[in-house]
């Protein structure tokens, strides 16, 4: 009975606004809107078949290569950095600068320094979601509590040791704090620079839809990205939670206080 | 500590680690700086990297310069600026309405909880079509962008807040009396008030990038579009010129936005703590 | 035991050779904006081998520095602290370190089985061997029935339980500890000097046990050495001469715990106001007046 009421409390509100489409398209399409019938077929006759080979998987697999060196470039220059002050006080005002620096903007340097190629959108998507894990790492690792350190030390933790036991797992929370982030900004530039460089994948089809007004092709090519975030979210947020389980349990057992 | 903590709180700051710390800390930063422009100088310079691709530092901050004293660039941050501030108080108007209403009631947080999670992460570039199609190159296309993204935000954040709130002192409120308008102004909006400025200071930038993003590839009004012209007719030491002005930006941005949150949350605080007392 | 109390200043040392622990000269002074703080003056005395000794004194003594020091984890300003006749430069590997604040001690994400292996792992010890001290280690302290829990998950007495378990797993020769009471109840506190005394005897290792409670380094003690207000030196080093088998109630209880609390308090008094030991001279030997 629990698990309906929950079931139920899930799809109340997106049911109530599908059926609210339904009813406001039921005159037929309007330019801007299709129909939700019209959608779901459009869907399914645009991306389910060779468009998911050729524009979809491929840009996926850019995304997450792009993450992927994101996160491990990040999380290494951040461990490099966090532990050394002078490192930290040198390198500080540059990358703040590079973080407030909207990614997108590198676009057109990277197309002139790398060229327009899967390598460049790798790049591009590699240099705006590198700097929150980046600036995350510094942070977590800056914010390590002394009297672990002292512990370490006087255990005799030291090197590579001293990283994998105790300064990355301390400085996690924070570390995953900046892979969210990051996820986000990839994306972002993953749909932005195929829309303006490139001449294949998701965000490429989506401007070429729109550019000849295919409007319904064009929203079910929202509808794609929007599941991808939405995956996406769904993968990290279970990645976190079982990373995090320590963390979870400590806050709750302080807040309980 | 308890003992070396006493002496040292007498006396001042003590620096543990001399070799570092007879340097101050900002002077490294500085170094940091110059280190960085003097590799951005040579690099093209003594063409490991192709000058038309990457012009020297010199030449982009002398750009940028002349930059400043042109209408025409004043005008382009302007805009971008307005597309940033429209936007930005649009969603968080928006977010702090819905929050609350949502927020307040548990029915409604159960309702919408996988709606919010289903929306919030599709990425707001995802409507760059829709935009293009509703209203072309011009300032709504931004808005539309910078209102969907940051919306989220600071959504999440009120609902955080919201959440807070101490059940005692809520029936607390009730019980004696206290109106809608009341509860939410006594209350709810002392708890929420740090996170909502959390959640401003997060779509701040948020916003921004966005901005850039539809000026950039939709061609709406703004720094982003200057961009995209100064790319397309080949002007690339002016291109980097204002890529950096964007930068610069950007960080204007985020410490406005530290100076905002602290001043709100240190009115914040002495405003509790006159209310507990 | 066959130590001499070092002339004026300085605490009882042992002829060459037979200290475990040697404390020479130790002096600290820390660098600041406003100018150089003395915390540590001349701080002179020996640890013999399977001894338990307290070290006791007002609030800014530097207690936590002299013991950061002797772990290696402050470099002394000069003179020298020598473990089995060897200089100690950095954490040396025979010394264990139990700190006051647990909870910041043990690492969260690790499990309490875990957190006590971790300073083996990293020294090499074989996996067999490991869980064998491990074992052996939460057994000694009471802890065998939650290996697999984490420490957040339990009540504060029993997370330094864990840290003891850590220290005791690593078989030191040395263990220090500092203030690692303070932060916990009184009835719990009771229940961990004891449980600090029945390992002590049990392993035999050396124990030097920073406190400000002045019963607990009595009652715990062989021997406690006063410390002066800073720049600290040794105010006093007097020995417990209270029976080897010691009981919360009964040991607490007796005339000669009483006299030398009353002492110990009294110099602790006495340096707070600032008396150095040139100025007061008191030593008080094995029998009462």
């Amino acid at each position: 009975m629990k698990t309906l009421k929950s079931l139920a409390f899930v799809l109340v509100l997106p049911v109530l606004l599908v059926l609210w489409w339904a009813v406001a398209t039921l005159g037929g399409a309007s330019f801007f809107v299709p129909t939700p019938v019209d959608l779901v077929s459009t869907f399914v006759q645009t991306w389910v078949g060779e468009r998911m080979f050729t524009d979809v998987l491929p840009s996926i697999q850019r995304l997450v290569f792009g993450v992927l060196g994101a996160i491990v470039l990040g999380v290494m220059l951040g461990l490099i950095v966090g532990m050394n002050r002078t490192a930290r006080a040198i390198t500080e005002p540059v990358f703040e600068f590079f973080r407030a620096l909207p990614p997108p903007v590198l676009i057109p340097v990277l197309m002139l320094l790398v060229g327009i190629n899967d390598g460049m959108k790798i790049a591009v998507i590699i240099s705006g979601a590198i700097w929150p894990v980046l600036l995350n790492t510094i942070e977590g690792v800056r914010a390590i509590d002394p009297v672990q350190n002292e512990t370490s030390r006087s255990y005799g933790i030291s090197g590579f040791s001293r990283i994998r036991y105790q300064v990355l797992p301390s400085a996690t929370p924070t570390i995953m704090a900046g892979v969210r982030q990051c996820l986000s900004i990839g994306l972002i530039l993953m749909v932005i620079s195929e829309m303006f460089a490139s001449s294949s994948g998701l965000g490429f089809a989506i401007v070429q839809f729109q550019r000849s007004f295919a409007v319904p092709e064009m929203w079910s090519g929202i509808v794609v990205l929007g599941l991808i975030g939405v995956i996406m979210s769904f993968i990290f947020q279970w990645i976190e939670r079982r990373v995090l389980r320590w963390y979870n349990g400590l806050k709750e057992v302080e807040n309980a206080v | 500590m308890s003992s070396s903590s006493v002496v040292r709180a007498k006396v001042g700051k003590a620096k543990r680690n001399p070799s570092s710390s007879r340097v101050p800390y900002g002077l490294w930063g500085v170094v940091g700086i110059v280190v960085f422009l003097g590799i951005w100088e040579l690099l093209p310079i003594t063409g490991i990297v192709k000058a038309a691709y990457l012009p020297p530092a010199s030449e982009v901050l002398g750009t940028l310069f002349m930059d400043f004293t042109l209408t025409a660039f004043w005008v382009a941050v302007g805009e971008t600026l307005l597309a940033w501030f429209l936007g930005l108080a649009m969603a968080v108007l928006l977010a702090l309405v819905v929050g609350l209403i949502i927020g307040m009631s548990s029915f409604l947080r159960r309702a919408t909880n996988s709606t919010i999670e289903f929306l919030r992460p599709i990425p707001s570039v995802a409507l760059i079509p829709l935009a293009v199609l509703l209203f072309g190159t011009k300032i709504e296309s931004s808005l539309m962008l910078i209102v969907y993204a940051c919306f989220w935000q600071v959504l999440i954040q009120v609902l955080y807040g919201v959440a807070d709130v101490d059940n005692v002192a809520m029936q607390t409120a009730r019980s004696y009396g206290f109106s809608r308008v009341q509860q939410i102004r006594d209350v709810i909006f002392p708890t929420m008030l740090p996170y909502l400025m959390t959640g401003i200071r997060l779509g701040a930038a948020v916003a921004l990038i966005l901005a850039i993003t539809a000026e950039l590839i939709i061609g709406s009004p703004g720094l982003g579009k200057e961009i995209q012209l100064a790319q397309s007719g080949g002007a690339i030491a002016g291109m980097y010129a204002l890529i950096v002005a964007t930068g610069l930006l950007g960080v204007a941005i985020n410490a406005c936005m530290r100076v905002v949150e602290k001043r709100a949350l240190s009115w914040h605080a002495s405003v509790r703590g006159e209310n507990v007392a | 035991m066959l130590s001499s109390q070092n002339g004026t200043t300085g605490g009882r040392t042992l002829p060459e050779g037979e200290a475990l622990l040697s404390v020479r000269g130790l002096k600290k002074v820390y660098r600041t904006d406003g100018g150089d703080i003395e915390a540590v003056r001349d701080l002179t005395f020996d640890l013999g081998h399977g001894e338990l000794v307290c070290l006791v004194g007002p609030s800014g003594s530097g207690k936590t520095t002299l013991l950061k020091c002797i772990a290696g984890l402050l470099g002394a300003t000069s003179g020298e602290v020598l473990l089995d006749g060897q200089k100690v430069t950095g954490p040396p590997k025979k010394m264990a370190v139990v700190f006051q604040e647990y909870g910041r001690s043990l690492f969260p994400w690790l499990r309490v089985a875990d957190n006590v292996e971790l300073p083996l792992k990293n020294a090499g010890v074989p996996k067999a061997e490991r869980k064998k001290l491990v074992d052996e280690a939460l057994e000694a302290v009471g802890l065998s029935h939650v290996p697999k829990s984490y420490p957040w998950q339990l009540s504060g007495g029993m997370q330094q339980r864990v840290a003891i378990a850590r220290a005791v797993a690593y078989q030191p020769e040395v263990l220090l500890m500092d203030e690692p009471f303070a932060a916990v109840d009184a009835q719990t506190r009771a229940d961990l000097e004891d449980l600090i005394r029945n390992v002590w005897k049990k392993l035999g290792v050396t124990v030097l046990f920073v406190t400000h409670d002045i019963d607990e380094s009595i009652y715990l003690g062989q021997r406690v050495i006063i410390l002066s207000s800073s720049p600290t030196v040794v105010q006093e080093d007097i020995i417990i001469d209270l029976p080897a088998e010691r009981d919360q109630l009964e040991t607490r209880s007796l005339p000669r715990f009483t006299e030398l609390r009353h002492h110990v308090y009294a110099e602790i008094q006495k340096a707070k106001q600032g008396h150095r030991p040139e100025e007061a001279k008191t030593k008080f030997l094995t029998n009462p007046k």
